[in-house]
């Protein structure tokens, strides 16, 4: 198994992510700090000055020049990575265009935080939701150790020759970011030889081979590049498979597109990304003690997103509640609940759908909630007659 | 070997961009390049923000360069090539990489002056081996000659545009070389395509420093300054002649003047010939043509005291 000198720690969130930045060992890495995220940043960059990474930092005047020299970097040719969080990450938007656009495998961990205004620096999902298209692979995380698994396949699965795509790996401000658990970190070595060495594509420091990064192109070629996109995303799915096949084999933890809990045989379930489904699976284990088939599903890779498998994971169930801890203005549902509507779409008897928006700006999930709701679709389930489709839970009325 | 600075050697180097590009014939911006690359002993590598220049010499299939180019968005140059540079220095350190590579950003003064100077203010402070070269074309030209920073009072542009009742441009250009020898970097100079060899000279000085260095090249624009197309060499060295655009460097905070005019013309030798500073030569506006030659007179003054100053510090 491979599994010799696992070492059991209790660490935060943050700390895990900056564990496995130090075991991947960046050749760059730009920053600027943020809450939750700076700390992600403050362990890494105290790894660089004691010498325990080879790694370059740029420690920019603003997360716009972070993901800047972030594409900089990882065009010149070597591995790179970056943190940041909400408001960090809306100021990254115009740049997380360019890093994917331009096929650059850079990895960064993203510290789930609700985005301004209100100021708010305590974890929802706004901020990933609101990058969720714009050509970066996505892998979501429950937990301290699978932000660290994440961490440690996404360069895998970014630097992949089919992919060569950037990739974020989403963890929940504060309740994971901050919080100590238990979890097991793997040795610098086996970490090492996973990931493997970068391999270049076209690096600008080939100073024989010139290159030109970043041309203009108009109406005669644009589209074509955007398919040849949408084309790599759709190869994503099996690369994070094959990634995760490997990954078992080092850590014995099984990782897939979505992690399923209770589902197979289940009537009804809770859909969720993140740290609630923690919280979410204690309630659904209590439902199955009283005789109530629930289950859960958790989607790991969120973009691009699994909608085949994950409308056949979900089909055979009565009423789904789709948790999200993000609003889609104006769009009525919750981006999660649309994303799995798509994929339940196709199947014409699958479940009865409806959306729950909760903990918005790290108001806490409670037990409470998930009983709830998983009571509302015990209803549903039997008299197949949906109340409420979309509602707000856990806020004052 | 390093070339010697004549016109005889420097022509025999290659071009680093080629023609073919898609500026507008007269531009004065890939003058200012390829003098740049000329003067260049060591391999470079080239950032360049959004803007005329960029749009025009990498397009589809094509590219002007020659050498390694990217171009990533409008006000991030710097930041960008802070990237490469620091990418380059971990490679090195590693010893995955041995040439000596030098780094060159080229912004036009919108990208440099307003959207990009914290972009460029960060990369300058953190103290990355590059130079920042700015080609001032006084406005946004690729928009369509919309006001910047950089462009000069009085000037008519698209978004403040002479009428009746605004006569151009109410402000004076941001005196951004200045503000650039505040950040206390090695090396920062202005310079002009007319005066050739002063140009190759000060790329090539600032080539030789390591650490952050930055150069403001005046640049005409025959569509934005609506001049004769033939005129960018021209009108730069009436700038120059003018004292509107004096050349010189302030080398580790000391300010030498390179070029003294021998006659110090009167500006509206320099504005005359320029469409966008027509309606300044309205009788009624008379009164604006001599606040912008006082501009003029009083900046080259402090600019030779500075100099004067620094002589005395020698
Ligand atoms: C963030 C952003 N804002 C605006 C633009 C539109 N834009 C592209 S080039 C340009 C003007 C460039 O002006 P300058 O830097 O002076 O270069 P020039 O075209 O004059 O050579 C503008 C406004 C953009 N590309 N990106
Ligand atoms: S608009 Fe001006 S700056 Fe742009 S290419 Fe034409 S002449 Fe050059
Ligand atoms: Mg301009």
């Amino acid at each position: 198994m491979g599994q010799n000198g696992k070492r059991v720690v209790a660490v935060t969130g943050n700390e895990a992510v900056a564990e496995a930045m130090r075991q991947i060992n960046p050749d760059v890495c730009a920053a600027y700090p943020i809450t939750p995220a700076t700390d992600i940043m403050q362990r890494f960059t105290s790894f660089v000055s004691n010498g325990k990474v080879k790694t370059e930092m740029v420690l920019v005047e603003s997360e716009h020049s972070a993901m800047s020299a972030c594409v900089g970097a990882s065009a010149a040719g070597g591995r790179v990575a970056t943190a940041t969080s909400s408001q960090g990450l809306a100021l990254m938007w115009e740049i997380l265009f360019i890093a994917s656009g331009t096929r650059l495998p850079i990895v960064m961990s993203l510290v789930n935080r609700a985005l301004s205004a209100p100021l708010n620096i305590h974890g929802d999902h706004s901020d990933g939701m609101g990058a969720r298209d714009c050509g970066w692979i996505q892998l979501w995380s429950e937990n301290a150790q699978e932000s660290y698994d994440n961490m440690i396949q996404a360069f895998r699965i970014a630097e992949h020759m089919d992919i060569r795509m950037p990739a974020m790996v989403c963890l929940d401000g504060f309740i994971i970011s901050h919080s100590i658990e238990r979890m097991e970190y793997l040795d610098d070595e086996t970490v090492k030889n996973f990931a493997g060495e970068f391999k270049t594509t076209n690096p600008l420091l080939d100073i024989e081979n010139p290159v030109s990064y970043g041309p203009l192109i108009l109406t005669d070629y644009y589209m074509e590049y955007r398919r040849a996109h949408a084309e790599v995303m759709s190869k994503v799915s099996k690369v994070v498979l094959d990634v995760a096949k490997d990954f078992e084999k080092i850590s014995g933890r099984k990782y897939g597109l979505f992690e399923t809990y209770r589902l197979e045989d289940a009537e009804i379930g809770l859909v969720v990304l993140n740290s609630a489904a923690g919280t979410s699976k204690d309630v659904v284990d209590e439902f199955r003690n009283r005789g109530i088939k629930a289950g859960l599903l958790k989607p790991r890779l969120y973009r691009p997103f699994p909608y085949e498998e994950i409308g056949e994971a979900l089909k055979h169930l009565k009423a789904v509640c789709v948790l999200d801890r993000a609003d889609a203005f104006g769009a009525s549902y919750g981006p999660l609940f649309m994303d799995i509507a798509s994929g339940v779409y196709p199947h014409k008897n699958g479940p009865l759908l409806i959306n729950k928006i909760y903990g918005l700006g790290g108001r806490d999930y409670l037990p409470e909630h998930a009983e709830t709701v998983l009571a509302e679709l015990a209803e549903i389930a039997k008299t197949g007659k949906v109340k409420t489709l979309r509602e707000y839970i856990g806020v004052r009325e | 070997m390093a070339t010697p600075l004549s016109l005889k050697e420097l022509s025999k180097k290659e071009l680093l961009l080629t023609a073919g590009h898609r500026m507008c014939a007269g531009c004065g911006a890939p003058i200012v390049v390829k003098m740049a690359l000329l003067a260049a002993e060591q391999p470079i590598i080239a950032a360049n923000a959004t803007g005329c220049l960029e749009v025009s010499t990498c397009i589809s299939e094509y590219t002007a360069w020659k050498i390694p180019w990217i171009h990533n968005a409008f006000e991030n140059a710097a930041a960008t090539l802070s990237g490469v540079e620091t990418m380059y220095r971990s490679l090195k350190k590693q010893g995955k990489i041995d040439k000596k590579i030098k780094f060159i950003a080229f912004g036009g003064d919108g990208g440099t002056y307003d959207i990009g100077f914290q972009s460029l203010s960060g990369a300058m402070e953190r103290g990355h081996d590059m130079l920042y070269i700015c080609y001032d074309n006084g406005a946004y030209m690729n928009t369509g000659i919309q006001r910047s920073s950089a462009t000069p009072f009085g000037a008519d542009t698209t978004t403040c545009p002479a009428g009746s009742c605004n006569p151009g441009k109410l402000q004076q250009r941001k005196d951004l070389t200045k503000i650039m020898a505040a950040h206390g970097i090695p090396y920062v100079a202005q310079a002009s395509p007319s005066h050739w060899s002063d140009l190759v000279k000060k790329v090539k000085k600032a080539l030789a420093i390591d650490g952050p260095k930055f150069m403001n090249v005046i640049t005409p624009c025959n569509r934005g300054w609506r001049s004769k197309t033939d005129d960018a060499v021209k009108l730069s060295r009436l700038g120059v002649e003018t004292c509107y655009w004096p050349l010189f460097e302030i080398e580790n905070g000391a300010t030498r003047v390179t070029v003294k005019p021998k006659e110090k013309k009167p500006l509206v030798d320099f504005l005359k010939p320029q469409g966008r500073f027509k309606h300044l030569f309205a009788p009624e506006n008379e009164h604006l043509l001599k606040q912008a030659q006082d501009q003029v007179d009083a900046y080259w003054e402090r600019l030779l005291k500075e100099e004067a100053f620094a002589a005395r510090q020698e």
